[in-house]
């Protein structure tokens, strides 16, 4: 008798209620639109976040590759209740959050990776991301850790979040710090923004299309290369530059 | 008095700069060095202000020099908190102006995000009185905002008004390539969308995220000569025609009047006489806006517009690129950055490049004369310089 390994493999997700989507308006006057992808949409999302995994700047090549691999099990059915949140302005990918349920009241934050820097886009999906888990699916708690020092100040400080040393994360078997319900009440005034509904033009040039990033994180140039081949006729130090970039130095 | 002229500007990127500091300092000087012709000068001068305690070095200048292969050169630092740009500067203008030099490199470093941003906060705190103010919790924010609060009850500042100086700072940095905040702003963004709050929060009310420079880490350099040498090299001669320096009260809440900020009234009248040019007659000023409401206040002090008017003259945009006098048109401390000890030559480098004509998008047409305000401590001793176009 032949065995449908698939329907062994592909794990049966739970019912969560969806993400109704929201918009705010950033420091610099943009409306940025946060809503929930499907699955048909991942490989949009994809061809973004796989150049990130060659930044070698504030962890974007971990957090990227281990994104990568996540939003990846979601589209191939490899991971159990994962959802993803992306964040677009003016259709043009700027930031992407997923998590998945650990159980009906623990949530398991994965990433959240920001394809535009500053402005708070990434703290904004962020917390976003926050408000999904505790007060659209209403978990108790959710569980969270930084792989960059810029993560850690942004969640740990920021919302002062409590430690669960005893429990591993997800994310590379590491202590978890987890932001419970009352860390979230307290941060809401300050932290936690959007509106709905998002209007329906907004909407619609979201979900038309997920367009590329503009501006998306590069690893540093060597601000004083150009400085240095003033007094290098050999061009040495630019050569240098580029073999360092190429992982040839 | 000998005349004394800029021969030669380099920065770098204000940004986080992961080098050793005495590169920081070096390459700056390595530039000005090309721009001027010059493969030696006579003296150096370093300005930095935390050094020892925020990247554990000591002893800068010795450094400097030798990285530079200027040796030997004398070489000295020159620390005197914010303003450590604007003295060094100044040192090296009474070294040429005396005669005791022809040609002086003036460079300047500050690599304050090898720390985190409570202990850069904590450093800049340190030049506070250590009895009557730092153990008491002031930092350089609170401080400020206890000012900008007392300025608002007294002359009609407002929220918007600060705002109205970051965003035209912001605007100005976008055209710099090397300024460290390359972010549009908005005042819908900032101040009037619901979400304004969170995306500009207080830091110390009333002063917000976005009235506030960043720490930045960065390096400029200009190279001061004497008349002779600056007329054999093939520059614009940008004369440094006034230096003006003056101090106030260690500790603001000791001032008759705190929202006086007289030493930079004092500075500046100084730099204007020496020049024996007025403030009506400047086309360009960098002013130390490490808060917005401090360019504000600078602006009325320093003689541009009347005390407690310049709110008026940012409201009707005369300070705007396009503007009767735009101010901090590099960007300013506020989007442009501020390496501390290297702010002040890094305003000298705007000032001269704005004279030569070499501003790009962002020059002031037909520039000639131009004013830098380097504001140390909370105004307790400020330098003003006045550069003049003379060909």
């Amino acid at each position: 008798m032949a065995v449908d390994l698939e329907k062994i493999l592909r794990p049966v997700d739970n019912p969560v209620p969806p993400f109704p989507p929201k918009y705010m308006m950033l420091a610099g006057g943009e409306e940025m639109v946060i809503r929930q992808v499907a699955r048909d949409e991942i490989p949009d999302i994809l061809q973004h976040v796989e150049p990130l995994i060659h930044v070698e700047r504030d962890y974007y090549d971990v957090v990227a590759a281990r994104l990568y691999s996540e939003l990846l099990a979601y589209y191939r059915y490899r991971v159990q209740d994962e959802y993803v949140l992306v964040a677009q302005i003016d259709g043009e990918l700027v930031a992407v959050v997923n998590g998945r349920l650990l159980s009906k009241d623990v949530g398991m934050s994965y990433h959240t990776v920001a394809l535009r820097r500053g402005l708070r886009v990434g703290a904004h999906a962020f917390a976003t991301k926050m408000e999904y888990h505790i007060d659209i699916i209403g978990q108790k708690e959710v569980l969270i850790v930084a792989e960059s020092p810029i993560g850690f100040r942004r969640w740990m400080i920021e919302y002062e979040l409590e430690k669960r040393f005893h429990i591993a994360h997800e994310l590379g078997g590491v202590p978890s710090w987890a932001l419970t319900k009352e860390l979230f009440n307290r941060a809401r005034e300050t932290l936690v923004v959007g509106r709905r509904p998002v209007p329906q033009q907004l909407l619609k040039k979201a979900q038309a299309a997920i367009l590329p990033p503009t501006d998306p994180p590069k690893a540093p140039a060597d601000l004083l290369a150009a400085t240095r081949s003033l007094y290098d006729s050999t061009g040495t130090a630019l050569m240098s530059q580029r073999w360092k970039q190429e992982g040839k130095a | 008095m000998r005349e004394v002229y800029v021969v030669g500007i380099g920065i770098t990127s204000f940004t986080r700069l992961e080098y050793p500091l005495s590169e920081i300092a070096a390459y700056p000087a390595m530039i000005a060095l090309k721009d001027a012709g010059l493969s030696k000068v006579d003296h150096v001068y370093v300005a930095n202000m935390a050094s020892a305690r925020a990247n554990h070095q000591t002893g800068l200048a010795s450094a400097v020099v030798d990285t530079l292969s200027l040796t030997p050169a004398g070489a000295e630092v020159i620390e005197n908190g914010p303003a450590s740009g604007a003295s060094a500067i100044k040192q090296g203008f009474m070294a040429v102006a005396s005669g005791l030099h022809d040609t002086v490199l003036v460079t300047s470093a500050e690599r304050l995000r090898e720390v985190n941003n409570l202990e850069a906060t904590d450093i800049v705190a340190s030049l506070s009185h250590p009895l009557a103010e730092y153990i008491y919790g002031v930092t350089l924010p609170s401080l400020a905002a206890m000012f900008t609060r007392l300025y608002m009850q007294k002359y009609g500042v407002t929220e918007r008004h600060l705002a109205m100086v970051a965003v035209k700072n912001h605007d100005n940095a976008l055209l710099n390539f090397f300024a460290h905040l390359h972010e549009k702003i908005t005042i819908e963004g900032i101040l009037d969308s619901p979400e304004a709050m969170t995306n500009n929060p207080y830091v110390a009310e009333p002063l917000r995220f976005f009235d506030c420079c960043p720490v930045s880490d960065g390096g400029a350099a200009v190279i001061l000569a004497s008349a002779e040498v600056a007329k054999q090299l093939k520059k614009p001669l940008i004369r440094l025609a006034g230096v003006g320096q003056a101090t106030d009260t260690h500790c603001v809440h000791e001032r008759a009047e705190p929202t006086d900020l007289l030493a930079v009234r004092g500075a500046a009248a100084k730099a204007f006489h020496m020049a024996g040019v007025s403030p009506a007659d400047v086309n360009v000023a960098e002013l130390h806006d490490a808060f917005t409401i401090l360019e504000i206040v600078e602006s009325e002090e320093v003689g541009f517009f009347k005390k407690g008017e310049g709110h008026l003259a940012l409201e009707r945009g005369e300070t705007r690129l396009g503007g009767r006098l735009p101010i901090n048109t590099s960007g300013g401390l506020k989007a442009k950055g501020h390496p501390v000890g290297a702010t002040g030559v890094g305003q000298a480098h705007e000032i001269v490049l704005q004279l030569r004509g070499e501003a790009h998008k962002r020059q002031v047409k037909d520039a000639r004369i131009g004013f830098t305000c380097n504001f140390g401590g909370f105004g307790n001793n400020v330098v003003c310089l006045v550069f003049k176009r003379e060909n």
